[in-house]
């Protein structure tokens, strides 16, 4: 194990992405797009995509795993309604309803995950259709809580509301405000639990056991079961981490923007697929890295970002310039694949008449 | 999969087995609910036409695009391994287009429909043959290919209309979606027919289906055999684009106006739903289109029950995910070969018992 490849292909496809989103981030500092002098910018781009990159993450895991998971969003839309509605119904000043909130946040994540696991793994129904099922009792479950937005303010829970009020201050990341006062760059607490989300799943893909299993699972299945690993308890677990995942990542939503409504998250789990894609990681199974779908996720915030603050404000804009970049990015990454694939056959080609 | 092979020409039937069963337990369970469900009135319309009305008659009338897409969508399942994502999008597209033409001229004539016709389809095509190039030529994941135009093919639609929400106000448009006059049934039905039709003569005189399958089963030995599997694919995301068009121009024509947000909204997921209930593998190869269309079927009638029922708008879908997950569990492999498991016991059990009697 101690000879060094040069690069493998998920390796290069992160790099790709990590090389694009800095000279995207260059070129908009360069340009002159307005906020991205600062570097708050970074960090807001950080505070209001914090769930997206957790649920990116949670994809990539079942990608790798061979799998694909479609009802994140509608998961994080359940959470945020779920827990804002117990939270307008606790004691304002109890701060044990914060604690109860993030465990009713997990556990519908991990009911979900469990329930879609169990269905994909053990009785073996195809992936994307039992999820779909998970998006749609989701959504539906949702607006049966209510329909109408729940909104926790100051008023109904005061706790929650100075829970999530807390930022960390940087002051040397800060800029000087125009009657001279530094404002330090601020960074939420839902961004560093998604930072944790991105070094944790990358540690665990890497090193631990059931990452190696998954990244076996997602390869070659026959292969896998055949090294003596579990493969329905491997794919059950990719399962059950992603819906965790999902409703860590709807407790973050809540604590970035307090408002349970029907359509919170809509159409989510398509970005967070395009992130995973971007940053590397191939639906096939078997290939792909959290860290580069975390590039892929900052990519597409960036984008948006970029269109928002440009003069063209339309949401169609929006829609068609990541269209575009999604479409270069998916023929650039076959385009790449397949050039590896045919010099390797060359050279195989080649060791085998020399052999011969 | 053992089973499947086992049991050979057995299969083609048990895989129409589970929609079958599903579409008669909804017959009946809305039978029992309300006898008078099933009542089919002659009732005179806006037009003065005399048309047929009744909740059976709305339900195959509004089934009919997406039984249509469905039809499209199993094809290219068939030939691919996956799905595409993108037919939402792309009938919005298409839809547009459709509308551009006839609001280009002062009047809409029999003439502007058929060229809005054509020009509908041959849009719906070409962006379908840009999904089926990456697919085939190459070699993405259609889910992914397909991600592209599924995130800005409404937003193409809006590009090319300009405004929010054209009207279409003509007796022919009204012809098209609704009734002819003096035809009593929704004219979307008989699209269906004529699609469906159209299809099984395909599938009739040429190889088509054998190829797909072959395809879709196993690539390298298809090409190995002489096909071409890129050809295939491409032709199997052009057939789904004419499927597209037919529907897109359906949705218009129903509404007599086009808005690029809620034409065909939401079409993709259900058009693969019925894919996956009509019993069709969704990682590709047999196919049966019949179950993609009872598929399509089962999903507009469980609407239809669900809102006889009084059940909000919003809240469908939850009860929706309910029964699909029953009826996916119920089709699934391992409970599948649990039954036959247990019935072949019983079996032997019986065989076994009654050899004792004779002794």
């Amino acid at each position: 194990m101690k000879r060094r490849e040069p690069l493998n292909n998920t390796q290069l496809l992160t790099t790709i992405a990590v090389c694009i989103f800095a000279v995207m981030y260059i070129a908009a500092i360069v340009t002159g797009v307005q906020g991205f002098e600062k570097f708050q910018m970074f960090f807001d781009l950080l505070n209001d995509n914090a769930y997206l990159i957790i649920i990116s993450c949670a994809l990539s895991i079942v990608m790798i795993g061979g799998g694909i998971n479609i009802s994140v969003g509608g998961v994080i839309s359940l959470t945020v309604m779920a827990c804002s509605i117990f939270l307008n119904n606790s004691a304002p000043q109890n701060e044990l309803g914060i604690i109860v909130t993030l465990l009713l946040a997990l556990g519908i994540g991990l009911a979900f995950g469990v329930g879609q696991g169990f269905l994909i793994s053990y009785l073996e129904i195809q992936p994307f259709i039992v999820t779909l099922a998970g998006m749609f009792l989701s959504r539906g479950l949702t607006t049966m809580l209510s329909v109408e937005p729940v909104k926790v303010s100051a008023q109904t829970h005061a706790a929650f509301y100075a829970f999530r009020s807390n930022k960390i201050e940087i002051p040397f990341l800060g800029y000087i405000a125009q009657n001279g006062n530094t404002i330090p760059a601020k960074l939420e607490i839902g961004a560093v639990v998604a930072l944790l989300v991105v070094v944790l799943s990358f540690l665990m893909l890497r090193y631990i056991k059931l990452g190696r299993n998954i990244y076996a699972l997602g390869g070659n299945q026959q292969s896998a079961l055949m090294l003596g690993i579990n493969v329905k308890r491997t794919r059950f677990m990719s399962y059950v981490i992603s819906g965790l995942l999902s409703g860590i990542a709807g407790f973050v939503f809540l604590m970035h923007k307090p408002t349970g409504n029907a359509s919170v998250a809509m159409r989510s789990e398509m970005d967070a697929i395009a992130a995973s894609i971007i940053g590397g990681t191939l639906l096939t199974g078997g290939v792909g890295n959290v860290i580069g779908t975390f590039f892929g996720t900052m990519i597409l915030a960036t984008i948006q970002k970029i269109i928002g603050m440009s003069k063209l404000n339309d949401s169609w804009w929006q829609d068609m310039a990541s269209g575009a970049l999604l479409g270069v990015f998916i023929l650039l990454q076959s385009v790449i694949l397949s050039a590896r694939d045919k010099a390797k056959a060359k050279k195989a080609g080649a060791v085998s008449i020399a052999k011969g | 999969m053992i089973s499947k092979s086992k049991n050979g020409k057995k299969s083609a039937l048990g895989q129409l087995l589970i929609p079958l069963t599903a579409l008669a337990i909804l017959l009946l369970f809305n039978l029992i609910r309300d006898p008078n469900f099933f009542a089919i009135k002659v009732a005179v319309n806006n037009d003065g036409n005399s048309v047929l009305s009744g909740n059976l008659i709305t339900i195959i009338d509004n089934a009919s695009a997406l039984a249509i897409i469905a039809m499209g969508m199993t094809l290219v399942t068939a030939a691919c391994g996956g799905q595409d994502i993108s037919v939402g999008a792309v009938g919005a597209i298409a839809g547009s287009f459709f509308v551009k033409v006839l609001k280009s001229g002062e009047e809409i004539t029999a003439g502007s429909v058929i060229l809005g016709v054509l020009v509908c389809i041959l849009a719906a095509v070409a962006f379908m043959m840009f999904n089926g190039t990456l697919v085939a030529v190459f070699r993405i994941q259609p889910m992914i290919a397909t991600l592209i135009l599924f995130s800005c093919g409404r937003s193409i639609a809006y590009w090319i209309t300009g405004s929010a929400t054209p009207q279409l106000n003509s007796p022919i448009i009204r012809a098209m979606g609704m009734t002819i006059p003096g035809i009593p049934i929704p004219t979307p039905i008989f699209a269906v027919i004529l699609v469906g039709i159209i299809l099984s003569l395909v599938f009739r005189f040429t190889n088509l289906r054998l190829y797909t399958q072959s395809v879709g089963i196993n690539q390298g030995a298809a090409r190995l055999n002489g096909i071409n599997p890129t050809v295939i694919k491409l032709l199997s995301f052009v057939l789904l684009g004419v499927c597209v068009a037919v529907a897109s121009m359906i949705g218009v024509c129903r509404m007599a106006q086009l808005s690029h947000k809620t034409l065909l909204v939401d079409v993709e997921m259900d058009a693969i739903l019925a894919v996956a209930i009509g019993g069709n593998n969704l990682g590709g190869g047999k196919f049966r289109i019949a179950g993609s269309i009872m598929g399509a079927y089962i999903i507009q009638m469980l609407t239809t029950t669900l809102y006889a029922m009084n059940v909000a708008t919003v809240n469908v879908k939850a009860y929706k995910a309910i029964v699909i997950i029953v009826i996916v569990v119920a089709g699934s492999p391992v409970i599948k070969s649990k039954i036959a498991a247990l019935s072949n016991k019983m079996k032997s059990g019986r065989q076994l018992s009654t050899a004792k009697g004779v002794r």
